[in-house]
């Protein structure tokens, strides 16, 4: 069994905040919550998705609210237990295992913390192989599991438990409960069995986060092309190489929404809730969501976020295949660009380019 | 006419500009321990009295916290409870340098939810009790911060008014929301670093203001700050963090000055490293992402710089490769050149011809071709790492060490201007002013952004600047939620040229 110890989390966190695809907020905070955690209970067993039995209990762990508020207001500590702690008196049974609902992000993190917490092992994989901003934007919706039970604790010790008719309505009422307990709240929910598991989970994503963000780290050490090296790694494709020139922002229910523009050899608009959703070149779609489209400090290869885009930053946008469950009918109609809102439907990355 | 100094670990550079922008005389001293006779050696030097402005640039505060030397021990008063428990002040610092500033830390209740809402009222039962053990522990530093006083900065003015109070005028305090932007731990560090540095500043302050006095000079003192603009010695005294970065951003901006060119690699060659930026239109390129200063995260926008251990007092190993260990300010002691015994690269400059100070005689002996290669070889590597393209870019070398370097491998283009040696004490001189706007604006984004805009312009032509010569630097909105008509907060940055004549009316 391999375990995740304090050293391995820079990559991880790295690689996560990568495949957060400009959303799922800094991992840097969740990166010291676990590396905290791990200091004080030890490292968090690591198991591959076949390793876990069929009857086990697997619970996600994760935070929900704005990124930015995460910048800001740090949490008390006690959040995931207190929801971990809920979920577990609602079905009667103690959890046997922690799973990430979602690899990109500080959510990558989040159950690291939690595990370390609460002394169970963590399964390498998550329910959507990449960063979205709805609860019920996972893999196990799309396999008719739901997101109930599901608790919900913030910092001040309040916590609330959902049983909801869909895992749309769950993330309805969450997100309201999360605004009124001041935009940043843990969560515990989406309960699996083992033998669900492969069905409900993108696998190993834990052990491609830290490959990537190896692959990064070592790509500069060696003075090579750090952004070339991510890019290989997943498998994508590289978008546009150029400069921010504006951004426009606005955090409306919950969410932080907005458009940047980039300038280089032509000019790529971004539109982003949280996450990368579009990407127009001179116009022209050469991406959407579900697939990844990730922005990278082109010096450094580190991962850049939504909030974090300024003008003169130099980046480069790669886009990366998502899940083929995705691109399933169930899947576009769960996140692809017309939920967001978005007047054009999927159209597959460039690859050959 | 005004005059620029740069106060650095090794020397302190004079320069004096006349008032069309000529570079009349540029003077070298080594720094001294009191910082006041270097500075007061190189004005007698200059021998101008009669001027506008006095402008100084300092690495000297950065220095104490890269050397966790000359800091007080910090009381960090962090209001939150009881969210931001998790993750305590201090938690991302070396130890090394946390063991050195902290000095007690306390988690107390209040701050606010991102809407202004408190997350919990303030205590002042417990913040009585917090300025009872500062008290009782003798600290004379005090850092507060609070969750989103970017948005709110009401509890963390309350609890420095209560804890003002009760300690006293002798003891400063240091407010977050007056010092970094959105980010909790980060802008916490650099009010941590800032009240570490407090009395440092009191003492430094009034040494630079010393020295003037002592050379005969009247006019205003000004220092520069982090983005090249300049601030006066009341707030340099309650902010010297914000000094942090102003060594390479002077050194980049007299160098641009100096050369004629607004974009190109800057390599300012000092007495213990050499520092490599890169100039986009006349500004220094800035780091993206967290800025750590002494491996200390915080939100500062500081130029992205790269230094490598390489400077005129570094010492040449037996190997032939030089530094990163220096000799520093005792180069004048140590090198073989003044009469010491140990091997410098200003010694290798001297062998080769390419300086004359100091007794030739006594580096008869010294090859010096393979030494110098190599570290023409160590500084193009560094140079092309901070390139982003493999354009032609022309390079400036500045800084008295810059003699160590003649051509560089791989580029064509590399030139030493007129008054290199001082271009650090150019880049003071020519320092702006600014203008800063930060405060809730609400209605269309294009109007109040244009609102926003205006104001800086007219603050910054207010503060000294020369109508014209002003522009924007810097723009950041933060959305606040859940507030009636678009609420956004927005800082904007103005700069623009020091206008002389007002300083002279």
């Amino acid at each position: 069994m391999r375990e995740i110890t304090a050293d391995r989390l820079d990559d991880m966190a790295r690689g996560a905040g990568i495949l957060g695809t400009g959303g799922g907020g800094d991992p840097y905070a969740g990166k010291l919550l676990a590396r905290e955690a791990i200091r004080k209970h030890g490292p968090v067993p690591l198991v591959a998705i076949d390793e876990v039995p069929a009857d086990a209990t697997v619970v996600a762990i994760s935070g929900m609210g704005a990124p930015t508020v995460l910048l800001e207001k740090l949490p008390a500590g006690t959040e995931e237990l207190a929801a971990l702690r809920a979920l577990e008196a609602t079905l009667g049974r103690p959890a046997t295992h922690i799973v990430p609902i979602e690899i990109g992000g500080v959510n990558s993190m989040i159950p690291i913390a939690a595990a370390a917490q609460a002394g169970l092992p963590i399964v390498d994989g998550d329910a959507m192989g990449r960063a979205f901003p709805e609860a019920q934007m996972v893999l196990p919706t799309l396999i008719g599991v739901s997101n109930t039970p599901m608790a919900v604790a913030d910092d001040k010790g309040n916590t609330l438990v959902l049983n909801a008719v869909s895992n749309l309505w769950a993330e309805r009422l969450a997100r309201a409960a999360c605004v009124q307990m001041g935009c940043q709240v843990s969560c515990a929910d989406t309960v699996m069995r083992g033998d669900q598991l492969r069905d409900g989970l993108v696998p190993a994503t834990l052990t491609l986060a830290e490959d990537l963000g190896r692959a990064v780290r070592e790509a500069r050490t060696r003075h090579a092309d750090p952004v070339a090296a991510a890019t290989e790694v997943l498998s994508g494709v590289e978008l546009f190489r150029g400069k921010v020139v504006d951004v426009e922002r606005r955090t409306t229910g919950g969410f932080a929404r907005g458009q940047a523009r980039l300038e280089g050899t032509g000019v790529l608009e971004l539109s982003f809730q949280n996450e990368h959703l579009l990407a127009r070149l001179d116009g022209e779609i050469v991406a959407t969501t579900p697939d990844l489209i990730c922005v990278l400090d082109t010096d450094s290869g580190e991962p850049v976020t939504t909030e974090a885009m300024r003008y003169g930053l130099r980046v480069t946008v790669i886009g990366v295949p998502c899940d083929p469950r995705w691109t399933s009918p169930g899947g576009l109609a769960l996140a692809g660009p017309r939920y967001f809102g978005y007047d054009c439907d999927y159209q597959p990355l460039p690859m050959s380019s | 006419m005004r005059i620029g100094i740069d106060v650095g670990g090794t020397n302190t550079d004079a320069a004096l500009i006349g008032d069309d922008g000529q570079v009349l005389a540029g003077v070298k001293r080594p720094t001294t321990e009191d910082v006041t006779g270097g500075i007061a050696s190189a004005l007698t030097a200059l021998g101008a009295t009669r001027v506008s402005a006095v402008m100084i640039g300092t690495t000297h505060f950065v220095n104490a916290l890269v050397e966790a030397a000359r800091l007080e021990p910090v009381a960090i008063v962090r209001l939150g409870l009881p969210a931001t428990a998790a993750l305590p002040p201090l938690v991302d610092w070396p130890d090394r340098l946390r063991q050195v500033v902290e000095g007690a830390t306390y988690l107390c209740h209040g701050g606010c939810e991102y809407d202004g809402t408190p997350i919990s009222e303030l205590d002042p039962e417990e913040l009585q009790r917090v300025a009872d053990d500062i008290r009782r522990r003798g600290l004379r530093t005090v850092a507060i911060s609070s969750a989103f006083s970017p948005v709110s900065d009401e509890h963390e003015r309350r609890a420095a008014e209560l804890l003002a109070a009760e300690l006293g005028p002798e003891v400063h305090l240091s407010l977050s929301a007056e010092i970094g932007r959105v980010g909790l731990l980060a802008r916490e560090s650099a009010t941590i670093v800032n009240a570490a540095l407090r009395p440092l500043a009191d003492h430094t302050v009034a040494a630079f203001a010393e020295a003037l006095r002592v050379a005969g000079i009247t006019a205003p003192l000004f220092l520069s700050q982090n983005d090249g603009t300049l601030m006066d010695v009341e707030q340099a005294r309650r902010y010297p963090v914000a000094t942090f970065a102003s060594g390479p951003t002077n050194s980049m901006r007299g160098a641009a000055y100096l050369s004629g060119l607004t974009d190109c690699a800057v390599v300012d060659i000092g007495g213990t490293t050499s520092d490599v930026g890169i100039l986009v239109g006349g500004f220094p390129r800035e780091a993206a992402g967290e800025a750590l200063v002494a491996e200390v995260r915080t939100n500062f926008r500081i130029p992205d710089v790269l230094s490598i251990g390489i400077g005129g007092g570094s010492i040449v190993a037996d190997d032939g490769t030089t530094g990163p260990r220096s000799v520093g300010f005792r180069l004048t002691d140590e090198a073989l050149v003044f009469g010491g015994d140990t091997l410098t690269a200003t010694d290798l400059a001297v062998a080769a011809g390419l300086a004359s100070i100091g007794d030739p005689a006594r580096v008869a002996h010294v090859s010096p071709e393979r030494p110098l290669k190599l570290i023409a070889e160590r500084v193009a590597e560094a140079v092309d790492r901070m390139r982003t393209s493999p354009a032609p870019l022309p390079v400036v070398l500045v800084g008295g060490g810059s003699i160590l370097v003649d051509e560089l491998p791989g580029f064509d283009d590399v030139r030493r201007p007129d008054h290199f040696e001082v271009a650090n004490a150019v880049g003071a001189a020519i320092a702006q002013v600014g203008g800063e706007v930060d405060r809730v604006f609400s209605g269309p984004r294009e109007q109040v952004l244009e609102e926003a805009r205006g104001e800086a312009i007219a603050r910054a032509e207010r503060a000294g600047a020369r109508p014209g010569s002003v522009r924007i630097v810097d723009v950041e909105e933060l959305p606040l939620a859940y507030l009636p008509g678009n609420a956004t907060r927005i800082r904007v940055k103005a700069v623009g040229d020091l206008d002389l004549e007002k300083i002279d009316a």
